[in-house]
């Protein structure tokens, strides 16, 4: 038994990557992921991706921003010290529209911005799991877990087929860490 | 699909025949992965010496207070409100195209979106500064936030638009920080993946681990579209809050309803002549003509006679309600302005602003880059002036006349606003030494459908109607990065 671990595509132009997906799912072989230097269009809907949830976190952290304001400036201006400013009203509504307004967007930003390096496990340090280091250059890498039922060499001629510049059998599943 | 040919007749947005995704990245990581040029020193030295009479000159003010300049009690504010109010316009124009040019799909903000957002978040530290320094004692800044204090808690007056301000300036520095920094992770990973040694090191843990998988790239899109959509909102209230700092007061002058509008107008305008004040000098610097062309610039300068026109009719519509309104003091401030001590202010505000941007209306100047660079600065010098004119003009006739003064900044004064230049081009040029000024990811994208050298394809195959195939080599004329020989031939 080999020792491969992965099976890596390396495309040098993003058609010709699609057409290596639609080959490889034309002969059923699973891809386990796929590593572009660019985002690409459409390549969701090929792979099968549901579409991200994110906007309606980004919604509801815009609801939280718009209440946790609101509730401030009735707190402090209306139920906690009144102030009289020339005999006005302390519930002057109109003048709540511009802080509302500003945490709403502060809050959609910050929640919605965490919530996506949560979900995909971005932080600050850690180590990158990357395949092929060109992935983040100029090559589009479709890899292939090589654990499936699958000749190693037919999924080769595939992606040879499909116009893959060079074919990778790697022995480690991530190559970035030292 | 990645790749769908535009209509021949728009104008390329990357030149050049033998752009490949490699030279992408090699061309605009050159700066960044290379020690620095001769120019790129000159440059720091000159703009950190500046930086360094920021620092002698802001704490020259904290020491003594802001006695230290030439405030005096008619004239409250001048310099520092001008320069806060300046910097914060400038800094528009890097939301506006990071922002609304997405939303509206304009494709060529993709090569100039993450230097100008920079410039935003720079531009956004000077007024910043200004913000704190303004107060003399900086430490009680923390008076204009919402926190439990001793007196009872007495908080902060929410009526008042000063607070309002607190809230915008910070929320939209803080959330164009973070739209810039997400864009850049990509090609901080680029950076990463190429590097070796404590550079890797370094840049990946400022990467965030990024990988560029398919359900990375689908949620950075999705965060970057709402991050857009939410921008477009902010960066109009941010000025529009400035503008009320002014507005709701009882001020001649100050207190008129057209402010809103005819400030975000003005900052587009100055935030625009900005970018291309850096730009046009650092596509040549940095050897980025293929990526910021013609087509970028000419754009740029459409939009600053759209803006300028704006601006010139706030002027005008000002004048005439001061008029219309019958209010004395209100005439007064007007014909004060034009006509009174500091009517050379007005009427270079007045130059710089309304008339010499209309000059763009001639194709010939417009994609001019040295007469383009040379516009911009005016701009900049007009719409300082603008600002100089609200504020100490507005000011320095007080109701009574025994309280009428003028206004003459003091040493300080002008060693801080030169010095907060100084500290802009500071973190500009440190920025394009360790990050890349253009966002490689989103060029990428450009490249099989926007580009010459894609576009060449479309005519070589010859399905193009004569007309448009002409009409598109003549838009290349323009342009100082293309080879207009092999055009020719065919």
């Amino acid at each position: 038994m080999s020792s491969t671990k992965f099976i890596l595509g390396l495309f040098d132009d993003p058609d010709e990557m699609m057409q290596g997906i639609h080959k490889l799912q034309q002969n059923s072989i699973p891809i386990y992921d796929v590593y572009t230097p660019m985002p690409i269009h459409g390549i969701e809907d090929k792979l099968g991706i549901k579409e991200s949830r994110l906007g309606y976190a980004a919604f509801l952290f815009g609801c939280t921003g718009f209440t946790v304001a609101f509730s401030m400036l009735y707190y402090m201006l209306v139920h906690d010290w009144p102030m009289n400013i020339g005999g006005k009203p302390h519930f002057a509504m109109p003048d709540f529209v511009p802080i509302c307004f500003e945490w709403t967007v502060l809050f959609t930003a910050f929640g919605m911005v965490i919530t996506f390096f949560y979900a995909t496990h971005l932080f600050p340090g850690r180590a990158p799991r990357v395949m092929d280091l060109r992935a983040t250059h100029d090559r589009f890498v479709i890899a292939i877990d090589a654990k499936g039922n699958t000749p190693h060499a037919d999924i080769t001629n595939i992606l040879k087929e499909a116009g893959a510049v060079e074919i990778k059998h790697n022995d480690r599943k991530y190559v970035s860490y030292e | 699909m990645a790749s769908h040919s535009e209509s021949i007749i728009r104008e390329p947005l990357i030149t050049g025949t033998d752009i490949t995704y490699a030279k992408i990245s090699d061309d605009i990581l050159l700066p960044v992965e290379n020690k620095p040029t001769k120019a790129w020193w000159i440059g720091f030295t000159v703009a950190s010496l500046g930086a360094l009479l920021w620092i002698v000159a802001v704490s020259y003010t904290f020491w003594f207070g802001i006695g230290a300049w030439g405030l005096n009690k008619t004239v409250g504010w001048a310099w520092d409100i001008t320069g806060f109010v300046w910097w914060v316009g400038i800094g528009h124009a890097g939301t506006l195209i990071s922002a609304v040019l997405l939303l509206f799909r304009q494709n060529w903000r993709n090569s100039i979106n993450r230097s100008a957002e920079a410039m935003t978040i720079f531009a956004v530290i000077c007024a910043a500064t200004y913000i704190v320094a303004h107060m003399g004692r900086p430490w009680m800044a923390v008076y204009s936030l919402p926190l439990p204090n001793q007196y009872g808690s007495l908080w902060v007056n929410f009526n008042s638009p000063l607070i309002w301000d607190v809230f915008a300036i910070s929320t939209y520095f803080s959330v164009s920080l973070v739209f810039w920094y997400t864009g850049l992770l990509p090609d901080i990973a680029t950076i990463r993946d190429r590097a070796k040694g404590i550079t890797r090191r370094i840049y990946s843990v400022m990467s965030f681990g990024w990988t560029g998988s398919v359900k990375t790239w689908q949620r950075f899109e999705t965060v970057s579209l709402i991050l857009a959509g939410i921008s477009t909102p902010l960066v109009l209230s941010v000025h529009t809050i400035v503008s009320m700092d002014f507005a709701t007061s009882l001020e001649p002058g100050w207190h008129t309803t057209i402010f809103p509008p005819y400030f975000v107008a003005g900052a587009i305008f100055s935030g625009f002549a900005m970018v291309q004040t850096l730009l046009l000098v650092a596509r040549k610097v940095l050897g980025l003509e293929n990526y910021i062309t013609m087509f970028h610039i000419e754009s740029m300068n459409k939009i600053i006679i759209l803006t300028g026109s704006i601006v010139g009719v706030a002027y005008i519509t000002e004048f005439f309600i001061a008029w219309y309104s019958g209010v004395e003091y209100e005439q007064y401030a007007f014909i004060n302005r034009a006509t009174g001590p500091y009517w050379w202010a007005y009427w270079s505000m007045m130059t710089c602003n309304v008339i010499t941007p209309q000059l763009f209306w001639v194709k010939k100047w417009r994609t001019s880059i040295a007469f383009s660079w040379v516009l911009s600065i005016i701009v900049n010098i007009g719409m300082w002036f603008e600002r100089f004119v609200i504020i100490v003009t507005s000011l320095h006739r007080d109701y009574i006349p025994s309280s009428w003064a003028m206004f003459y900044p003091t040493w300080v004064d002008v060693s801080i606003f030169i010095g907060s230049i100084g500290l802009f081009f500071t973190m500009f040029l440190l920025f394009i030494r360790v990050l890349p000024s253009v966002a490689m990811a989103e060029v990428k994208l450009l490249l099989k459908g926007s580009s010459e050298q894609s576009k060449l394809k479309v005519l070589a195959d010859g399905h193009v109607e004569k007309e448009q195939a002409e009409f598109y080599k003549e838009s290349l004329i323009k342009f100082d990065s293309v080879e207009l020989a092999k055009y020719k031939k065919s």
